[in-house]
């Protein structure tokens, strides 16, 4: 208690740098997977090879991948833009699966029938296709919100700021409380976005909760 | 009138879904593509609306070749119900039916009130107007789907089985409606169906499909019943069956019809 008390100041600061960086990498993982997914859906031949190349991507080891960016890019090694990049690639390589199953998972009755009463292809899946894909599609934003924030810590071995750096910090310095410190935080910050997901979803889809009360 | 001049489809394989398929569906007439199931029938419907082209041959409304139109436009042009509706499950009721006027460029509150309408046409309850379909049973559902076909007032009313998916009490209630509802609105009706009965209770014209969309016989309902042009059709009708071979019997000075095993069916007026 007498290093949180101690050190209030830089545990809000951190916080605010793990979630600058989880947010717009989860958000950025979303636009990408979403059309991969879509068109993996509507071009079967594209599928299994889009799956296994983001697949690939997941074997990557991240340490080497947080060098390597920025020696292809020419950014910065501590870098936000860095560390938002290389969690990206993690995040689109589990978001493309789901988001692919996500499409799938929308009933061919309704595909259909939109196309039969007039909508086009574009509109069609603004209306149709991408509301029904919310369900499965929310499942897999859920391990990627999970997997990002924890993911982020990795970045504070290279000195990337986040609540990681206080494990490294914590550890070298031999203070408990600042490893625990910055544990809790995490696996909060964690369970918040995994909240405000669920919340987000069930605004979302209405008529999915219509269906199960039935 | 929709008018199918020698239509072919071949799959990518090179075998066909339909061969050299010709036939007329009259202005404001009911025709029903009746055939069992990878006959074509449903290949034929939806080369009308562009859901799928022909390999050759031409599908014309009103002398218009439909391939000459814009699929998008022609489809919003033509109602269209499917089998248990066809309902986007993540609408509301009036949400649905008042999609086709939204598509049609309709506003927000006139697509409403013409969905409303839509409702009491087919016999729904206002109240349900906003429950999803999920919350319906299947017969509402269906009227649904058919309230939605209706709503923009097409003179084309395309249906792919659309009675299929709920029971025999609600089908046949359904197809009094239908009935009912044609007799008042006079569209020109494609129906398809694999269910003899259900063609001989619409139908002005029923097409009799064999494989790959062959026509093994056309006529009105009394004509294919009563001189099936061949075997396929006799079996396909069942004109053998007990129910369709029906006899008269006294019942203490009340003339009753029976089948040929002797069970009433209804009694006879002159």
């Amino acid at each position: 208690m007498k290093w949180l008390n101690q050190n209030v100041g830089s545990l809000l600061e951190l916080t605010v740098a793990h979630l600058a960086l989880a947010v717009p990498a989860i958000l950025l993982s979303l636009v990408i997977a979403v059309p991969i997914g879509w068109t993996a859906q509507r071009l079967r031949w594209a599928r299994d090879p889009a799956l296994a190349l983001v697949g690939v991507l997941y074997a990557i080891p991240s340490l080497p991948l947080f060098v390597l960016v920025p020696v292809v890019l020419g950014i910065g090694i501590r870098s936000s833009a860095n560390a938002i990049i290389v969690l990206t690639v993690y995040a689109t390589a589990i978001m493309v699966r789901s988001a692919a199953d996500a499409f799938s998972s929308v009933p061919l009755e309704a595909r259909m029938s939109a196309t039969a009463i007039g909508y086009s292809t574009w509109h069609r899946f603004w209306s149709v296709d991408l509301p029904l894909a919310i369900p499965v599609m929310l499942a897999g934003l859920r391990v990627v919100v999970v997997s990002t924030v924890s993911l982020v810590t990795v970045g504070s071995v290279i000195g990337i700021p986040s609540l990681g750096t206080l494990f490294t910090d914590g550890f070298q310095r031999g203070i408990v409380a600042e490893v625990a410190a910055g544990l809790i935080v995490t696996v909060l910050i964690a369970l918040v976005l995994d909240g405000m997901c669920i919340l987000a979803g069930r605004a979302l889809t209405p008529w999915a909760r219509a269906a199960e009360a039935r | 009138m929709i008018e199918f001049d020698r239509v072919t489809k071949r799959y990518a394989d090179g075998s066909p879904a339909v061969a050299d398929v010709s036939f007329t569906v009259p202005s404001h007439k009911t025709v029903v593509l009746v055939g069992s199931s990878g006959s074509g029938k449903t290949t034929l419907l939806r080369m009308v609306n562009r859901m799928v082209d022909p390999t050759s041959g031409r599908v014309l409304i009103d002398d218009v070749d439909v391939t000459t139109m814009d699929p998008v436009r022609l489809r919003r042009s033509i109602g269209y119900v499917l089998q248990s509706g066809g309902l986007l499950p993540h609408r509301t009721v009036v949400e649905n039916i008042a999609i086709v006027p939204r598509l049609n460029g309709a506003t927000r509150p006139d697509a409403r009130e013409r969905a409303l309408t839509m409702l009491d046409t087919v016999g729904l309850d206002r109240d349900l107007a906003s429950r999803f379909p999920a919350q319906l049973s299947g017969g509402q559902q269906q009227r649904v789907g058919v309230a939605r076909a209706l709503a923009s007032d097409p003179n084309i009313l395309l249906m792919d089985e659309p009675f299929g998916a709920v029971d025999p009490i609600v089908r046949r209630s359904l197809q009094h409606e239908l009935r009912e509802l044609q007799r008042t609105l006079g569209k020109t009706i494609l129906f398809v169906t694999h269910d003899i009965d259900e063609a001989l209770a619409l139908a002005d014209e029923i097409i009799i499909v064999a494989a790959h969309g062959v026509i093994a016989q056309r006529g009105t309902p009394t004509e294919i019943l009563t001189r099936p042009a061949n075997a396929f059709v006799a079996e396909f009708v069942g004109v053998d069956r007990p129910e369709r071979r029906l006899r008269l019997a006294d019942a203490a000075g009340v003339e009753v019809v029976t089948d040929a095993s002797g069970r009433p069916i209804g009694t006879l007026e002159r």
